[in-house]
């Protein structure tokens, strides 16, 4: 059991345990203060898999950015403060039962699978190529298209966002 | 010889050479290596705030035409450790109905955030916590992390004007973040790499003379960003009841303003690191301690300039402050990135000389037009003394009650 | 390279720990003595009215969203930074391209009136 394993089980189990926590919080808040966590983990997970770059970029995005946004439409649409109602509806038993047998028939199909109990594999020394990332960003034989197509789709997320906004403040003002 | 040259890391190798002798294997010494080098950096980090605090009070006591601290011990040097031994013994009153983990994580993930950017910098040639690959993008994302410190602590104190006055230091810190990340990637460009190491080795002559725009918006943003004066609304004691921090008493209250003048100090020495050079200086390459006195005198000017802004403007309005952003700088930054990588493409094959100061010109060029561009657009007609038609109260006028007799 | 995270990893965890531990020292050594008036809820010194809530400015969230935009436009952009210096010019040109776009952006909201502060 190597150090990496170590890290890996604990990080893995705090993230599923956030995630699960994000919907069976009592309050709103909680929920995204338990969400903050998981996306925390996904970045830890990230890191050990030595992708720095994309674990730095979900801290900065995710956690610096959506979560922030999250927490400013929870504070718009709810009264946040006094917000305490159980977080557990009255049948909850069945849906989780399902859940259960679910995860247990996808693992049961994918240990047929061969590779299955196949060992980590090693990654190259030097995995991450920022350089060669970028420059592939806008190669025309690359992904040049879809990075000028996500520019386009930011765009839109603007306009639309401040559409309904300015709607909103006529409503409200 | 080689302790004089860089006593740092002479030190460091040698308490390496210490572990490894313990022979315990290597996963484990290198840990143990990275738990004690870790607590020395950062527990040098928070000694040296004291220092901090005395070097700003002294300042700003200057700049205010008065002497600061100098009761206690030579030039009052020890006036921050009696304030320290003060504040550790002061009740930690805790208001009813507060969300115990938020408000207590809220001092420590603001300080911490801070903490966390004194890993990835280059000190000297030779002195730096890790060279990670991503280094310039791990500072904006840690800052991030900071601003969550500020929601915590807002949310968790159970109080609406200190909710009110972390949504603003919020919206505040989000829209500088905007000219910061892009400001920053004209260093990136022009370096090759997101590490901060490459972009100290590649700053043959120091960014700020090669790009003085893009060094102008990435200070301003990072002023902002610290949240001091003159952008300092979201927690000045007399606005909006000290904002965030109002239900924190003791060394809770402390540990924000500790964490607000490590960021000071921490703001200032990635400008350094960024535009001015780093430690780069005469004989740095073979000396590496004089790499470190060149960082810390540098460091120093930066910081004195930023107490020089905290001592002599008023603070902005939050409207104002939102303008300068989104009007201004976001557009501005824009622009430069565009400029500088159009001239910088054009002229990659000529002589160095030409290219720089082709990409000086650029830039003098967009300081020059954005300041005439803003003049105009600022309001600056103000209406003359005594011109507006006051109402005068007269008979005719006065409200006279119906039934008192009296005749108007 | 995983050295360089187990570092950060470490310093974060490190980082945590200082400020606590100082927190927890000021816990030990400061008087404990709560009563009701001391604990109460700040409000410029009269009693609290009302449960404890602010009224949100849609603004705020109009700000938010327009900062997660440009923040993912500049994240976009850092790996193209990165190989900048050995690309040809038809790639900074079309990077200018991406960037104009999202200027654009900013020129609609600025005209809309998004970025007034209220």
């Amino acid at each position: 059991m190597s150090g990496l394993q170590v890290v890996f089980l604990i990080v893995a189990i705090v993230t599923l345990f956030s995630g699960l926590m994000v919907v069976a919080s009592r309050k709103m808040m909680h929920s995204a203060l338990w969400l903050i966590l998981s996306l925390l983990g996904v970045a830890i997970l990230f890191g050990t898999l030595q992708a720095g770059f994309f674990a730095i970029v979900q801290i900065l995005v995710y956690i610096g950015a959506i979560s922030i946004l999250i927490i400013f439409t929870l504070m718009l649409t709810r009264r946040v403060m006094d917000d305490d109602h159980p977080g557990v509806i009255k049948g909850w038993w069945l849906p989780a039962l399902m859940a259960v047998i679910l995860f247990g028939l996808l693992a049961g199909f994918m240990a047929t699978w061969d590779n299955f109990q196949a060992m980590l594999n090693e990654l190259p020394a030097n995995p991450e190529n920022l350089a060669g990332f970028g420059a592939a960003l806008v190669d025309p034989a690359g992904y040049v298209i879809p990075f000028e197509v996500a520019s386009v789709l930011l765009l839109a997320a603007l306009v639309g966002a401040i559409y309904i906004a300015a709607e909103r403040k006529e409503k409200a003002g | 010889m080689s302790f004089w040259r860089d006593p740092i890391v002479f030190l460091i190798n040698w308490a390496k050479g210490l572990l490894d002798g313990i022979g315990w294997g290597p996963g484990w010494a290198t840990t143990v290596g990275f738990v004690i080098g870790a607590f020395v950096l950062a527990a040098g980090a928070m000694f040296f705030v004291v220092f901090l605090i005395w070097y700003e009070r002294k300042l700003i006591g200057r700049f205010q035409d008065r002497f600061g601290p100098n009761r206690l011990g030579p030039f009052g040097l020890f006036q921050p450790l009696a304030d320290m031994l003060k504040i550790f013994t002061k009740e930690l009153i805790t208001p009813v109905g507060v969300d115990w983990v938020a408000y207590n994580l809220a001092p420590v993930l603001s300080v911490s955030a801070v903490l966390m950017m004194w890993a990835v910098t280059p000190f000297s040639k030779t002195f730096f916590g890790v060279n990670i690959s991503v280094g310039i993008l791990f500072l904006i994302a840690i800052g991030g992390l900071g601003e969550l410190g500020i929601l915590l602590a807002g949310w968790g104190s159970n109080n609406k004007y200190a909710l009110v006055g972390a949504l603003r230091a919020i919206a505040q810190l989000i829209s500088y973040e905007v000219p910061f990340v892009l400001s920053a990637l004209v260093p990136v460009m022009l370096s090759g790499s997101m590490s901060l190491v490459d972009i100290v080795e590649a700053q043959q002559p120091w960014y700020i003379v090669v790009a003085p725009a893009a060094a102008f918006i990435f200070f301003i943003a990072s002023v902002a960003e610290t949240g001091r004066a003159p952008f300092d609304l979201a927690e000045a004691e007399s606005e909006i009841v000290a904002g965030y921090n109002v239900e924190y008493s003791g060394l809770k209250f402390g540990m924000f303003f500790v964490g607000e003048f490590l960021h000071a100090f921490t703001a200032s020495f990635i400008f350094v690191t960024v535009f001015l050079g780093g430690w780069r200086g005469p004989f740095a390459d073979e000396i590496p301690v004089l790499g470190l006195a060149y960082f810390f005198i540098k460091t120093f000017i930066v910081y004195f300039a930023l107490i020089l802004f905290r001592g002599t403007n008023p603070r902005f309005r939050i409207d104002q402050m939102m303008d300068l952003n989104w009007k201004v700088l976001t557009p501005l930054a824009l622009v430069v990135i565009m400029a500088v990588a159009l001239v910088n493409s054009l002229f990659a094959s000529s002589a160095d000389w030409l290219r720089i100061s082709a990409l000086l010109a650029v830039n003098l060029v967009i300081v020059f037009a954005a300041e005439r561009l803003v003049r105009r657009g600022v309001k600056t007609t103000r209406p003359e003394v005594g011109s507006r038609q006051r109402p005068v109260a007269s008979p005719d006028n006065v409200f006279i009650q119906p039934g008192s007799g009296v005749k108007g | 390279m995983l050295n360089d995270w187990l570092y950060v990893g470490i310093f974060a965890l490190v980082s945590m720990f200082l400020p606590a531990a100082a927190i927890s020292i000021a816990a030990l050594l400061s008087p404990k003595k709560p009563n009701s008036v001391k604990n109460a809820t700040y409000e410029c010194g009269m009693e609290t009215v009302g449960p404890a809530w602010a009224q949100m400015k849609v603004q705020y969230y109009v700000f938010a969203l327009i900062f997660l935009v440009f923040d993912v436009e500049a994240v976009l952009l850092f790996p193209w930074a990165v190989a900048y210096n050995q690309l040809p010019l038809y790639a900074v040109i079309e990077a200018v391209l991406f960037i104009l776009i999202l200027l654009g952006g900013l020129l609609y909201a600025w005209r809309k009136g998004a970025l007034e502060w209220l």
